[in-house]
């Protein structure tokens, strides 16, 4: 009876695969700074899915196409036909593709931060040199300039179209610089609602469908009210109402300050006076929202 | 002795309901130090107050001769954390993941992928590095996870429970991997593990804590200096159809004692003798060879490790029961 014992390992044996001698790290340490940028332009670059699966570029460049094609066909239009003006407005541009740009929020956001949380990657960056502002900063940056590239574009385009249209220099160059500030503006505001939505939600289907509910229903509510006042012809109060959407908001400050037209009902925006409040409380959503991560993230140990 | 990599004096934690860590003082060296407790001891408490996560009730302590109530940045640059949890995004590669925590770690772009490729390679992970880590298998994304701490080439790592979920080969592996991280790559390592047993041929030094205090802090070779144990196992032939027991009889007669390894695995086939020197290593060969028989394996054991580890669980148990 020769039974075959299960031979046992040879010590050494499944040491000797790896050995391929180890060589130290005596190169620089770039510390702190180096690793937020780096983690910004790893988020940034993953907010149009590149660095990630072929699946996870899909649904964002699909986006910046649609947001960009409008604008092509406008320019193509405007140089065949000779127009002497665009048929839209820089700063009218972003308002009107507000879908697509809240569709982006809702599905960038959650990729952006959720995924952090629920496969628990943020107690492993704080072991690293970076603290939760620099987490917080790095991860807001990027969601805004992902945003500032995706409204932006289309504006260049339109520029870039209406110079070859040879639509009056000086105009068109004020016009594209408002639309900029504009579009700033909105992509900061955007990317921290949706920041700090999805960083309470660890489940990205949630996060997905609470960024969509947060800036439709807003607006949805606040364009029926502001037609209600406006058929009982109280146009002080459609300006009011319009704070309380984030859309409108940036509709409100720019049609105030940035030679934008109101896509109020009635075309009644801000006035100037209403516009600073307009101004006032974007920006204290902003702060408010950074203010809202870092208390999130404090909370985040490992 | 040597430098002190890690040293705590009188640390505390408090949580509300709990005290994680109770007065405790250590002192470590370089090499693999274990760091072993029942569920709950504290052990990964530790580990974020060391890396200046989580500030101590009271107490201090340095690590790399920083403190880490005020040198946490710097503490982080230099050491490497892979923790007891799952950590791993399953959308990316391991290699844009470590390249990305080599990033995050200081490291500039390029060498940031040098240490990658290197590192990955070090833990064991070929062509899957380019596969989502999705589909990973446990083993492959502890393998991960290892590297990820040591990609920046720190001067010391924690490893959190890194050999939690493996199978007995890949526990082997791992346990093997964490021993050259010192010999090999001179890295400094403390790791963790609910395990007594498991630390002994791995580490240097053992720390055992339970309930957040210190039961003791000794070198390995401590715990084991009074005996080694010597497991054999050998083949069966024709003529000595059990060999194990042939071995056994044949040891008798030359009046040395033999245990059968029962509750090790592969019981039955295993004997385990005490070793008293060179001695007894040529008389086990001398028999085996007279039998005609041939040798599986000859290891040493040190079953003193787990003994002094539960004389110490018994006395608190019954320090508590009297406490009450
Ligand atoms: N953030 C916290 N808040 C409250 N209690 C905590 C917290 N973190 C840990 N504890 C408690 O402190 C004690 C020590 O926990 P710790 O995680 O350090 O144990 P451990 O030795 O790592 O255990 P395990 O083997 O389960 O990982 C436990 O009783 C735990 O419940
Ligand atoms: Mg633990």
């Amino acid at each position: 009876m020769a039974t075959e014992h299960p031979t046992a390992t040879v010590p050494g044996d499944q040491t000797r695969i790896h050995n391929i001698g180890y060589r130290s790290y005596d190169g620089p340490r770039l510390g702190r700074a180096y690793a937020r940028r780096s983690l910004y332009s790893q988020s940034l670059r993953g907010a149009y899915g590149l660095g990630r699966s072929a699946k996870s570029k899909v649904l964002p460049m699909l986006l910046f196409v649609v947001m960009c094609l409008p604008a092509g066909i406008m320019v193509a239009v405007a140089v065949a036909t000779k127009a002497n003006e665009l048929p839209l407005d820089y700063t009218r541009y972003a308002i009107v593709l507000q879908a697509v740009i809240s569709l982006y929020v809702a599905s960038q956001a959650p990729q952006s931060v959720s995924r952090d949380l629920r496969f628990k990657t943020v107690p492993l960056y704080f072991s690293r040199p970076i603290e939760t502002a620099d987490y917080v900063r790095a991860k807001y940056a990027a969601l805004a300039s992902a945003l500032f590239i995706l409204t932006a574009a289309p504006l260049l385009v339109l520029y870039v179209g209406a110079l070859l249209a040879e639509l009056d220099f000086a105009d068109q160059t004020e016009g594209f610089a408002q639309g900029l500030v504009s579009v700033a503006l909105l992509s900061l505001l955007f990317a921290g609602l949706g920041l700090v939505v999805a960083s309470v939600t660890p489940r990205r289907g949630f996060g997905i469908a609470a960024v969509i509910a947060v800036l439709t229903i807003t607006y949805g509510a606040v364009s029926t009210l502001q037609a209600i006042a406006d058929v009982q012809d109280s146009s002080g109060a459609v300006a009011w109402i319009g704070l309380f959407s984030p859309i409108t908001l940036i509709d409100g400050v720019q049609s105030a300050f940035l030679g934008a037209t109101s896509a109020f009902p009635g075309g009644a925006g801000p006035s100037n006076a209403e516009g600073v409040v307009y101004v006032l409380v974007t920006l204290g959503l902003i702060a408010g929202t950074y203010g809202l991560l870092m208390r999130r993230y404090k909370k985040v140990g490992l | 002795m040597g430098v002190t990599v890690i040293v705590t004096e009188s640390l505390s934690k408090r949580f509300p309901r709990v005290t994680a860590l109770d007065r405790l003082s250590v002192d470590i060296g370089p090499g693999v130090t274990g760091l072993v407790g029942a569920n709950g001891a504290g052990k990964s408490t530790l580990i974020k107050i060391l890396l200046g996560l989580s500030p101590a009730t009271e107490g201090r302590a340095e690590v790399l001769g920083l403190d880490v109530a005020t040198k946490g940045a710097d503490i982080r640059e230099r050491v490497g954390y892979m923790p007891e949890h799952d950590c791993l995004p399953p959308d990316v590669s391991a290699t844009e993941f470590v390249v990305h925590m080599a990033r995050m770690s200081g490291l500039p772009p390029t060498a940031a992928r040098e240490r990658t490729a290197d590192t990955l390679r070090h833990v064991g992970l070929y062509e899957e590095r380019y596969r989502p880590i999705g589909g990973y298998s446990t083993g492959m994304k502890q393998r991960v996870k290892l590297a990820q701490a040591l990609v920046h080439d720190p001067q010391l790592v924690f490893l959190d429970e890194p050999t939690n979920g493996l199978d007995p080969v890949g526990r082997d592996e791992m346990l093997g991997l964490i021993r050259r991280i010192h010999t090999d790559f001179g890295i400094s390592v403390l790791v963790t593990s609910h395990l007594l047993g498991e630390l002994e041929r791995t580490c240097d030094h053992v720390v055992v804590v339970d309930g957040g205090k210190l039961l003791r802090s000794s070198s390995t070779t401590d715990f084991t200096q009074t005996t080694t144990t010597l497991a054999i196992e050998v083949t069966d032939t024709d003529e000595h159809p059990d060999g194990t027991r042939a071995v056994r009889d044949a040891l008798h007669a030359r009046g040395v004692t033999v245990e059968d390894g029962s509750g090790l695995p592969g019981a039955g086939h295993i004997l385990l003798l005490t070793a008293a020197g060179d001695e007894t290593y040529d008389l086990v060969r001398d028999v085996i060879a007279d039998l005609g028989l041939g040798l599986v394996r000859m290891e040493q054991r040190r079953h003193h490790i787990s003994e002094v580890f539960k004389d110490n669980d018994a006395a608190r148990k019954e320090a508590v029961g009297h406490g009450n």
